[in-house]
């Protein structure tokens, strides 16, 4: 089964590609799918040679910004990123992980001042034992990648 | 130093401790040093803390500076409902300085932000404490002669006592030994052993007081709080084991001392007060001094 096939194919746009299956959703809320107003195709649990299963994401017309790669990054790191031109893929990125993310994950300790007041939050990006955590600036908590809340 | 404020005991580095221990030794020698004319300090205390505000209170009015503050917030224009942000966008226009306690963590990390003037984080909920670990430095190394390669035991509630965690983290700069000794459900968290896993320093944990402090230089003894326990009859089983007496202190070094961030409750009986090796209220004296000294660098004034 070709994905072609499965997905729609997009003349101009974005494709979100090689996303582990669970990761679909959480990925579809944080780049804001319900504000686009271009067409946008998804598939999920497709045939993957390197996961087995994986979800894919079509947008046409929407290029993403390095703050919509990051987040992506930060759900699904192994997430790749096409931009196609008339039908052909032009640039192929995969996400990677900043060393700093700003302003878009709320901090999971509800003591921590980014909770009470207007203060963007700001984190450093740590890992252990292939877990990703982000280590706020202010209360210096980790928030780990089970607690992301996206802002 | 100057203008950096103190908000984490990370912000500073080793060099910088020993700086601050230096000065601080002068301000021991001498410490009415008029170096404060004409300066104003504010003291905002947002949530109470007699102790340290009036450590921090006494270093400023020893400097010869003047205070401006209020000791809780119910009187405040916080109470009001001003933000928190323009209270200290407008108090740091009034002030040279800002000491500051918050029960919200990285308030004043925040506050540092936002601030004209240098903040001084006088513990900002469970977060950070760092006058309280410089202080804690300097009794140390005046007690010791040295800051390198001792002995520490940390005993009591070691779960939630951010006091022992930035101990801990400090004198992980000098190649310590820690001996852990608290009640199983209130250890070291195991985030502070792996930090010692990777810089390769030695802890042992224990859960018996008298047996553990023998071969000790430091004895930093904490308070082990009735509302950290969720089962009271676990605490009741463990608040009398915690209580060092002056009878445990026989056959320890010479060179011991006992810490305690105070106040203290009942886990150092009140006969150990008289052993020259009770060192807690010269703890406290010594808070002034340190307070003076990172007031003073912070200042550009030393």
């Amino acid at each position: 089964m070709k994905e072609e096939l499965t997905v729609k194919a997009i003349e101009n746009g974005t494709v979100i590609d090689h996303i582990q299956a669970d990761k679909l959703y959480k990925i579809l809320s944080i780049i804001g799918i319900e504000n686009f107003d271009t067409p946008v195709f998804f598939g999920n649990n497709l045939p993957s040679k390197k996961y087995g299963t994986k979800a894919i994401i079509k947008i046409a017309d929407k290029y993403p910004s390095d703050d919509d790669a990051n987040k992506i990054a930060l759900i699904d790191p192994k997430a790749v990123i096409n931009i196609i031109k008339d039908f052909k893929v032009v640039d192929k990125r995969q996400v990677q992980l900043p060393e700093k993310i700003e302003g878009f994950v709320k901090c999971f300790n509800p003591k921590c001042i980014t909770n009470h007041e207007k203060v963007s939050t700001k984190f450093t990006v740590v890992k252990k034992d292939g877990k990703i955590g982000l280590k706020c600036r202010y209360c210096e908590k980790i928030t780990w990648e089970d607690n992301i809340e996206i802002i | 130093m100057k203008n950096k404020s103190l908000i984490s005991i990370n912000d500073y580095t080793k060099e910088e401790y020993f700086r601050i221990l230096e000065v601080a030794a002068e301000f021991e020698k001498n410490p009415n040093q008029k170096l404060l004319d004409n300066y104003v300090v504010a003291s905002l205390f947002f949530e109470p803390s007699t102790r340290t505000r009036l450590s921090f209170e006494t270093a400023i009015q020893r400097l010869g500076g003047r205070v401006i503050g209020f000791s809780e917030a119910t009187n405040t224009s916080q109470a009001k409902g001003e933000s928190f942000n323009d209270t200290i966008m407008t108090i740091s226009k009034y002030a040279d300085l800002i000491v500051m306690r918050h029960p919200i963590e990285g308030s004043a990390r925040y506050a540092s932000e936002i601030s004209r003037v240098p903040i001084i984080n006088a513990g900002d909920g469970s977060n950070q404490h760092p006058t309280q670990c410089l202080l804690d430095l300097y009794s140390i190394y005046k007690t010791q002669g040295t800051l390198e390669n001792l002995k520490l035991c940390l005993v009591g509630d070691l779960k939630y006592g951010r006091t022992v965690h930035s101990l801990l983290m400090a004198m992980s700069e000098f190649n310590p030994t820690f001996n852990f000794i608290s009640p199983s459900s209130l250890r070291m968290p195991q985030e502070y052993k792996d930090y010692l896993d990777s810089k390769g320093i030695k802890y042992n944990e224990y859960e018996e007081l008298e047996p553990n402090i023998k071969d000790a230089d430091i004895v930093y003894v904490t308070r082990v709080q009735r509302e950290r326990f969720s089962d009271l009859l676990e605490y009741e089983k463990v608040k009398n084991v915690y209580v060092l007496k002056n009878k445990m202190l026989d056959g320890t070094k010479d060179n011991m001392r006992v810490l305690h961030p105070l106040p203290r409750v009942n886990e150092i009986d009140v006969d150990v007060d008289a052993n020259p090796k009770a060192y807690y209220f010269e703890q406290a004296e010594n808070g002034v001094y340190t307070r003076m000294a990172i007031i003073a660098l912070i200042l550009g004034l030393k």
